[in-house]
């Protein structure tokens, strides 16, 4: 049987852990702390196309195929909802940009983005602020549980025959003598005909180590969750211009994100709330829904992921050491890729290629840039 | 608001008696002082509405002058909570009640609200002092209406007056269940009976060391003379080892030994957990086990690992009381030496009374932590509900244990125990000591919660008013 290691159990080791499993191979899935320990389990569960780089959509649409029917992935339908998603405009420039967005991915040959006017985005969105002109809408767009995607593509790969051990520590990966690589962790060697590098904000240090220089910096998006109130709003919405994501949870309680930036430690393994950063998603989201001024935040938090200088992820095999795949550098936009990304890696992994559409992340864009300038 | 309120040379959170006591001796050095307490009036758990209860039974007492009533144990603790409460009035920091802490960034830099509006402060030293929780007591039936904590009974009791009436029962262990039953039997409270839990045979055991304890400190004889005013007062007093709440909606009996009685009020009491809500979400705080609990790690002077936080009082480990307000003044000390306002040699000198005070205070908690242990988690059953805002029952915890979940934070993750707006700071022991037991380690082998800020909730509207 062909071995794979996968270090990092976030949501894209356990489903590229998944993938190959399916696929027959054995599966060793190593983690340092426990599975979605970061920004995995905690994001904001968005299962967005609306508003891709126009790099990620074709990834995207194959996942949204694959969300629409999750459970039969994965054996849990992962809290997703097709609730749409909404990028309210707040002004006429703001429609002006919307519309020339949509026109743009229209070109490209998709069709999930729409524009809404004021009367459409107020039935879409009964609650948002009297200034609101406009929308940009992907109606099966929708959003799902963060932390219960985690637990049902943790369990789907175990009973793919993967193995997972948590409170592990990659320490580096190098050729094996015999063929294949060794993958030294602070429990002793490992070795494996293939190895995946799914180890998020980690995922760039686990690469120098080889000797592959990937720029990448540490994002730390912060999200507020508040008590439980009614039911009053179906979508995720977002702004056109300006840093929000809104979500009412099946719960009740909302969600508040939108990439406000809190501090991060990577060495430390921590991130820290910028409560006077952390104010702006407050204003924001009060901005736009004027409800929710009353409304007590209850918890804030944030979690660190990778993030390349054009903010898109970087998939494909070392230029340095042949047999190990790197998948990180999501961005903060990784969730919903997650189903096909584990996919297309899976493929890369077992077939030595694959005809997903990933070719836009493959590293050497970056050695491409620096030949350039 | 002016920048010197803004930059206090110390904030202190909490006007318990570990809070004023820090306050007064950071005043008695000349530093200024920020005081944040979320009660209406100073005086914590402990001495609450003690001020406003003085003035009321000032007529009635010089009416009655009962002697012995002036002699009992309970007036001991007041009057030293007057000598107190006078000091801190008069000492000449800005107390701000009704101030919610809810969050502490490196620096540190401190966030409340006020008044409907978050603020900040960056204190030269932030000295916390948040108390005692009671350890939650699951049991079967303890989400019904009708059951309460003891703690909750006595601020009923301090700050309104109320006392128990009618089918009341107290079901639980430890010495704060018996100074509330002697308090609220003297305020005129009656008591259908009082279910003693406290597991057989310790008792005596721990009588053993009864001499060494009263050399020390007389905790124990105050303890007994509650217990025996209880008892006097013809409360029936019953050994079990098992209760439960039972009713439709709301509680209607309680269940012991397979008797079932009528009851309208049960209120629970399984000892009281340093209140480390705040410390545990502040990177650099570490925390250790001791007493079945966590703490934060502390040097000899209240200082965390996180640079300018230091912590004073039960929050730092249970102490009491008095050993409570002598760990407010050794941290006051040591903050007036790190502002470079008093010498080490100096603080060393000033810091000796109390120290000395304080080794005899803590003698006595070693015996204490041997009477009464907290009641075994393995032992509750597997429906009964742990963490209350999420409705997460033991059998679910178990249930994550088995599936391979190690620690706290990731049974958030498999079932939402602790997720809730309590953030575990109910069920927090209660899960923890769940998981501990399921996994068959001692309580330090499992990670505790992680909080988050806020620690407290706080609307949009005030974050959104929250000055850059």
């Amino acid at each position: 049987m062909n071995r794979a290691i996968v270090i990092g159990a976030g949501l894209h080791g356990l489903s590229t852990a998944l993938h190959l499993a399916r696929a027959g191979w054995g599966v060793t899935v190593l983690e340092r702390r426990h599975a979605g320990r970061h920004s995995s389990g905690i994001n904001a569960g968005g299962v967005r196309r609306l508003g891709r780089d126009l790099r990620e959509i074709a990834l995207s649409a194959i996942a949204a195929d694959m969300w629409a029917n999750i459970a039969a992935l994965v054996g849990d339908d992962c809290g997703f909802v097709a609730s749409g998603q909404v990028k309210v405009a707040e002004s006429e420039a703001d429609m002006v940009r919307l519309e020339a967005r949509a026109d743009q991915v229209r070109a490209l040959g998709w069709r999930h983005e729409e524009v809404v006017d004021a009367a459409e985005l107020r039935r879409l969105v009964p609650a948002i602020a009297p200034h609101a002109v406009g929308a940009l809408v992907t109606r099966d767009d929708g959003a799902a549980d963060p932390m219960r995607t985690v637990m049902a593509f943790r369990v789907a790969a175990l009973q793919a025959g993967a193995t997972l051990i948590e409170d592990i520590a990659v320490q580096g990966v190098a050729l094996a003598p015999g063929g294949g690589l060794l993958v030294q962790t602070d429990r002793g060697p490992m070795q494996a005909d293939r190895v995946a590098n799914c180890a998020g904000a980690w995922a760039p240090g686990l690469a120098r180590l080889v000797g592959e220089d990937i720029p990448c910096t540490a994002k730390a998006s912060m999200m507020i969750v508040t008590e439980r109130v009614a039911p009053f709003c179906a979508p995720t919405v977002g702004a056109a211009s300006r840093a929000l994501s809104f979500k009412q949870t099946a719960a009740g309680t909302v969600l508040i994100g939108g990439g406000h930036q809190g501090r991060n430690d990577v060495a430390a393994e921590t991130s820290i709330v910028d409560f006077r950063n952390l104010a702006n998603a407050a204003r924001v989201a009060t901005a736009l829904f004027p409800c929710m001024t009353g409304v007590r935040m209850v918890r804030s938090w944030c979690g660190i992921e990778a993030m390349p200088p054009d903010q898109i992820p970087v998939i494909g095999e070392s230029a340095t050491l042949p047999g190990l795949f790197h998948s990180f550098g999501y961005s903060g936009h990784g969730f919903q890729l997650a189903p096909a990304a584990g996919a297309a890696v899976a493929e890369l992994i077992a077939r030595g290629a694959t005809n997903m559409p990933i070719a836009p992340f493959t590293q050497q864009r970056f050695s491409a840039a620096a030949r350039a300038a | 608001m002016t920048p010197d309120v803004l930059m206090p040379d110390v904030l202190v959170l909490g006007a318990g008696p570990a809070g004023m006591a820090a306050a007064i001796a950071a005043r008695g050095q000349g530093l200024s002082v920020l005081l944040l307490d979320e009660n209406a009036a100073p005086g914590g758990q402990v001495y609450r509405a003690l001020q406003r209860r003085d003035a009321a039974d000032a007529q009635e007492r010089r009416d009655a002058a009962d002697a012995q009533e002036r002699r009992d144990a309970a007036d001991a603790q007041e009057r030293a909570g007057k000598v107190l409460l006078a000091a801190f009035a008069a000492c000449g920091a800005e107390a701000r009640h009704g101030a919610v802490l809810w969050a502490v960034e490196d620096g540190p830099r401190v966030f409340w609200s006020e008044n409907g509006a978050a603020r900040s402060a960056a204190p030269g030293r932030l000295i916390l002092a948040a108390g005692a929780t009671e350890r939650p007591m699951p049991i079967p039936g303890w989400t019904l209406p009708g059951v309460m904590g003891v703690g909750a009974a006595q601020i009923a009791l301090k700050t309104a007056g109320l006392v128990p009436d009618g089918d009341a029962w107290i079901a639980g262990q430890g010495p704060l269940l018996w100074l509330y039953a002697a308090q609220a039997l003297k305020h005129g409270g009656r008591f259908a009976g009082i279910i003693d839990l406290a597991p057989p045979g310790v008792v005596s055991r721990a009588l053993r060391h009864l001499p060494a304890v009263l050399r020390g400190a007389d905790y124990l004889a105050q303890g007994l003379l509650w217990q025996r005013a209880v008892k006097r007062a013809g409360v029936a007093v019953l050994a079990a080892r098992e209760v439960a709440a039972e009713g439709e909606g709301r509680l209607e009996a309680v269940v012991f030994d397979g008797q079932r009685h009528p009851a309208d009020l049960l209120l629970l009491h399984d000892g009281v957990v340093p209140n480390t809500q705040v410390t545990r979400a502040i990177q650099g705080c570490r925390h250790v086990w001791e007493q079945g609990s966590w703490r934060p790690e502390l040097d000899g002077w209240g200082n965390t690992g996180s640079p300018g936080v230091m912590v004073a009082g039960d929050s730092g480990g249970i102490g009491g009381a008095a050993a409570a307000a002598l760990s407010g003044t050794l941290a006051a000390l040591e903050a007036a030496r790190q502002l470079d306002r008093i010498t080490t040699e100096r603080r060393d000198a000033q810091a000796r009374p109390a120290r000395l005070s304080l080794a005899r205070h803590r003698a006595v908690r070693p015996l204490l932590d041997a009477m009464f242990p907290p009641r075994p988690m393995a032992a509750v059953a597997d429906t009964t509900i742990l963490c209350r805002c999420e409705e997460v029952s033991a059998g679910q915890v178990r249930g994550a244990v088995a599936l391979g979940c190690l620690g706290a934070n990731q049974v958030k993750a498999f079932c939402r125990a602790g997720m809730g707006a309590c953030q575990g700071r109910v069920c927090g022991p209660a899960v923890h000591g769940a998981i501990a037991a399921a996994r068959g380690v001692p309580g330090e082998a499992v990670e505790p919660f992680r909080t988050r800020f806020p620690t407290k909730p706080l609307t949009l509207g005030e974050l959104a008013a929250l000055q850059a």
